[in-house]
């Protein structure tokens, strides 16, 4: 497996090998898929459309509805305008969508259609029905990477609806981050048991975790409603998670209707929930109730109780940066130590912070921004790690250099349960925390000798 | 099945109906009632209408997702943004041997990840820089370079910075035009990709292979480890393999494919080009085979060992087909008895949705619709349409290649005058039938099928089984109907040969009697069944 991997680093300049990190508009469609009544159009080639249908489902294991504008050698040459203004009408007629989100791609963008100018004149032209809305967001697929498009597209909801009345309401607004479908619902459960009303822009739950009925529900009955999103401009707070994510969004949403913003880690582990809940806390005024405190509680049991496991254990951890911001920290609360950390993703504030984390506990940490997993590889084979933890593209190295592997972040292709039960807050660091456990556990006692198999751990 | 189902032609007319008034016009030369007899003319490898929810890809993921991406001792550089390498990433599931100090970049892949800037000033140095530093890191046998949407846009030409490699290296670097934009589906990345092939590697190293019975197998791609089966089978039968396009091979075994006696091509679509152009450079006659379904795998034999026309070889073959057979009779019969009646709808691909018929054939179900995602009108129709085809312009800018006979090295495996006294006997060259003529009379056959279309095609006829892609497959599912994955076999397989059509049989069984689609609707709302 991975014979052709070297030990040995040699600079590249030019070739990423394994990327960590694919392009911005599988992003902005994740992110329409959580508006409610919402079709995301991909104004670009097929193809495009087709792979980011497709890696989405496979992680999902869901229907993923969305339609292209199906770009020839043609449009390529004089533009798209014909091709979105054909999609557009196709769309409304068929599947009567309450909202359109256009994302472009490197095709669109390298050619320079004038997405706004389209809709306008779908507009004038009577294109668009009564009462239906579409928004769009440029996401060029040569800058930035996935999480970037989906940043993009929910600042593009934002900025296409959001209004103020003049009236502030008693709702914060939520941005979750790039989470699973369950992370969002479990997000929901954290600010209702405040009793703070939210709206929370985009939630995939109940949209990426349908149920099975018998039934395909186009428009499944989850996702953040137009009206929603245009009440979001009223908010008195809003809190975003994961600056990647979410920080734009949330800065729009300041310029345009003075709402005020925090960004906050994603509440991914002990230290970043703490920080989340004392925020909520803050806003509302009120004690953080007895039955977070008690899910708190149960993950500092079960950390105190197994460190045996965790302490001193080397892990390598890479994905979106978001997600390896917080879950860095997290393994360090356990007293892991992340000897080589890295994202796909761009933004030199990765590396930073990854080194304010580390810096007592690990300080010789490979810490890398826009790596990739051959990088990955090569640092594990100079210095092996008794873990690793992020995507199912990971497989590979864990089988190369028979180390185990926890799946985390997207995409997870070849594994459920992440779109089902949570990995935010107290009882999502639970799981992550059990899942680590177990996958040392398991390794200890694969390579146990008889004698020391132990019955009780 | 519903106990009445309405004839073909009403819902044809309902499938139509259901769209705005231009666009069911451009349908309905898609959608037809089959005559097997006499196949009516479909309209096939056009555009798709922009909004409509398409099974379609692109022209870069069939240049190098299906075709070249198999090749395993390749490096193939991908230049442009990430998200088209990354996607085409072991997504296909070709399978590669390993060992023999075979090098192995399966589970690799490789990008310039473009950035602005190089959309700005040109990516051509970059690629340069790309294609050294993978031959600094890994010394590969050859390299490859695809182009995708934005490389074409910007003109970086990819052929000269190859080129230049080249001579660089001194390694074999070619390159290709296979922007996403070109053509209306995958099918212009196949053509692509066939005449890059024959153009850089096909005829690269001329051997001697000491072998009376010498084939390649063209449109075989191991998806699942079907090509190995079919290589179980050809060794027990004595049939040298010389090289398979492209399934579990190496860059050597294509440079060297132009010395063998016979081509068989298997996905018509993608490869018919390479099966053309091998006989005119170099003589090597071509026929359809198929190696889905037991029946067909069988035939396809007989048809390998009649070409060679040898005693031994076709006793030979006769004889492995009846142990082959014999071997998977048991469950064939088994399941058969389950499922013999029952009705399955295939859409996908440009080959498979025809070939997985005989599968299902074999235990006796029944084809009810079926069309294909990016087939042409040969496919549906038999080649004999191909010279009434009208090109249009999405397909006049992909460049069909002259080709002339190698000065050197053409030799006709067959002359002319045997060619034609075996076509006399019966013997079909260069033939393919299309899925038109196998298909019974009163069946819809439909082009490019759109998701409206299938989710009403469901409601109407409610298969047992239908057979699509991953973006197809929870849909139907959700629908509470069984949904095959043939693109990646659900990552199971294989399914090719005689194993893999016990296997098949087996998966199908499991699919249809799965307990849980009886316990979808809750106990509470199902209304109390009559008393037994």
């Amino acid at each position: 497996m991975l014979d052709m991997t070297p030990a040995n680093s040699v600079e590249r300049t030019a070739l990423k090998i394994n990327p960590a990190k694919t392009c911005q508009p599988v992003g902005a469609m994740y992110a329409a898929l959580g508006v409610h009544g919402c079709l995301p159009h991909s104004h670009g080639s097929q193809g495009c459309c087709a792979y980011h249908r497709s890696h989405l489902t496979r992680h999902f294991k869901e229907p993923i509805m969305a339609s292209t504008s199906s770009f020839t050698e043609g449009s390529s040459v004089f533009g798209g305008m014909a091709n979105l203004q054909q999609a557009i009408s196709t769309i409304f007629e068929m599947y009567d969508p309450e909202i359109i989100a256009v994302h472009t791609t490197c095709l669109s963008e390298t050619i320079g259609d004038d997405i706004p100018t389209i809709i306008g004149k779908c507009q004038n032209e009577g294109k668009i029905p009564e009462g239906k809305v579409i928004v769009h967001a440029n996401t060029p697929s040569y800058v930035g990477f996935h999480v970037t498009g989906y940043s993009n597209m929910v600042k593009g909801f934002v900025k296409y609806l959001a209004a103020s009345t003049g009236r502030r309401s008693d709702a914060i607004n939520l941005i979750p981050g790039w989470v699973e479908p369950s992370d969002m619902a479990e997000l929901k459960r954290y600010i209702a048991a405040f009793n703070l009303p939210a709206i929370m822009l985009p939630d995939t739950s109940s949209v990426l975790d349908a149920p099975a009925t018998g039934e395909h529900s186009f428009y499944p009955k989850g996702g953040t409603t137009v009206a929603q999103i245009r009440a979001m401009g009223d908010a008195r707070h809003t809190l975003a998670l994961g600056a990647w994510a979410s920080e734009e969004a949330a800065i729009q949403l300041t310029k345009q209707c003075e709402v005020p913003h925090e960004v906050l880690d994603l509440p991914i582990g002990l230290a970043a929930t703490d920080r989340f809940i004392s925020a909520i806390a803050k806003l509302t005024g009120t004690a953080v109730p007895q039955l977070l405190e008690d899910e708190r509680g149960r993950l500092v049991d079960v950390i105190s109780d197994m460190h045996q496991y965790l302490g001193g254990k080397k892990v390598a951890i890479w994905g979106d940066p978001d997600q390896v911001i917080a879950l860095t920290e997290f393994c360090r609360d356990m007293d892991m130590k992340p000897v080589h950390v890295m994202t796909g993703g761009n933004g030199q504030a990765f590396e930073e912070r990854i080194k304010a984390i580390l810096a007592d506990s690990v300080p010789t940490a490979n810490i890398k921004q826009q790596g990739d997993l051959f990088q990955m590889h090569q640092w594990i084979k100079q210095e092996k790690v008794d873990l690793m933890i992020g995507t199912t593209y990971g497989k590979f190295i864990s089988r190369a250099e028979d180390i185990p592997l926890v799946r985390f972040g997207w995409p997870i292709l070849d594994r459920v349960g992440h779109s089902y039960f949570p990995s935010v807050g107290y009882t999502g660091g639970l799981r992550l925390a059990t899942q680590i456990i177990s996958a040392i556990q398991e390794r200890q006692d694969r390579d146990a000798p008889d004698h020391a198999f132990e019955l009780v751990m | 099945m519903p106990d009445t189902i309405p004839s073909a032609e009403t819902v044809r007319d309902e499938l139509i109906k259901a769209y705005p008034s231009k666009v069911g016009k451009k349908r309905a030369k898609h959608i037809l009632v089959n005559d097997p007899a006499a196949p009516p003319e479909i309209e096939a490898n056009v555009r798709t209408i922009p909004g409509i929810i398409t099974q379609r890809g692109c022209c870069y993921a069939g240049c190098k997702g299906v075709v070249l991406g198999p090749i395993k001792d390749i490096v193939h550089i991908v230049h442009g943004p990430v998200g088209c390498s990354f996607y085409a990433w072991m997504s296909r599931r070709n399978q590669a041997a390993t060992g023999d100090g075979v090098q192995n970049y399966i589970n690799y892949a490789f990008t310039t990840d473009m950035q602005d800037e190089d959309i700005v000033f040109g990516g051509e140095k970059k690629l340069a820089q790309a294609v050294r530093e993978a031959y600094q890191t890994f010394k590969p046998k050859a390299i490859d370079i695809f182009s995708t949407c934005p490389v074409g846009l910007i003109g970086d030409d990819v052929h000269a910075v190859a080129r230049q490699m080249k001579e660089e290296l001194g390694i074999n670097v070619f390159g290709f035009s296979c922007e996403g934009y070109k053509g209306v589906s995958q099918s212009a990345g196949h053509h692509i990709a066939n005449n890059g092939l024959f153009k850089n590697v096909v005829g690269e190293q001329d051997k001697v292979i000491d072998h009376p019975f010498t084939i390649n197998i063209l449109g075989e791609y191991n998806i699942g480890g079907d090509a190995f089966e079919i290589e179980r089978i050809l060794e027990k039968c004595g049939i040298k393999l010389v090289s398979t396009f492209s399934g579990n091979v190496k860059y050597d075994d294509i440079a060297t494919s132009h010395n063998a006696k016979l081509n068989v091509v298997m996905c018509h679509r993608s490869i018919n080009y390479m099966a053309e152009m091998m006989e005119k450079k170099f003589g090597i006659p071509w026929f359809k085979v198929n190696f889905i379904g037991a029946d067909a795998t069988a035939k396809s034999l007989r048809k390998i060992a009649q070409y060679f026309g040898d005693q031994a070889l076709i006793a030979k073959v006769e004889a492995v087909i009846a142990e082959e057979l014999d071997a998977i009779k048991a469950i064939r019969a088994e399941v058969s008895c389950r499922l013999a009646g029952k009705k399955a709808m295939l859409f996908v691909g440009g080959s498979r949705a025809h070939h997985y018929q005989d599968l299902f054939s074999d235990i006796g179900m029944e084809t009810v619709t079926a069309g294909y995602e990016f087939a042409h009108r040969d496919d549906y129709e038999s080649r004999r349409v191909i010279p009434s085809i009208k090109v249009d312009a999405d397909s006049r800018n992909i460049e069909e290649i002259h080709v002339d006979p190698d000065p050197a090295r053409y030799a006709p495996r067959k002359t002319a005058e045997e060619k034609a006294a075996m076509e006399k006997a019966g013997f079909a060259w260069s033939d393919y039938d299309g899925m038109m003529a196998q298909m019974k009379k009163g069946t819809l056959v439909i082009d490019d099928i759109s998701h409206l279309e299938m989710e009403k095609l469901i409601a109407i006829y409610k298969p047992d089984i239908f057979c699509s892609g991953i973006k197809d497959k929870y849909v139907v599912e959700k629908m509470g109907v069984p949904c095959k994955q043939l693109h990646s076999y659900d990552y199971g397989g294989p399914y090719a040969g005689f194993k893999g059509a016990a296997n098949f049989y087996r998966e199908i069984d499991r699919m249809i009697s799965k307990r849980i689609w009886k316990m979808i609707v809750p106990p509470w709302k199902k209304t109390a069944a009559p008393a037994v």
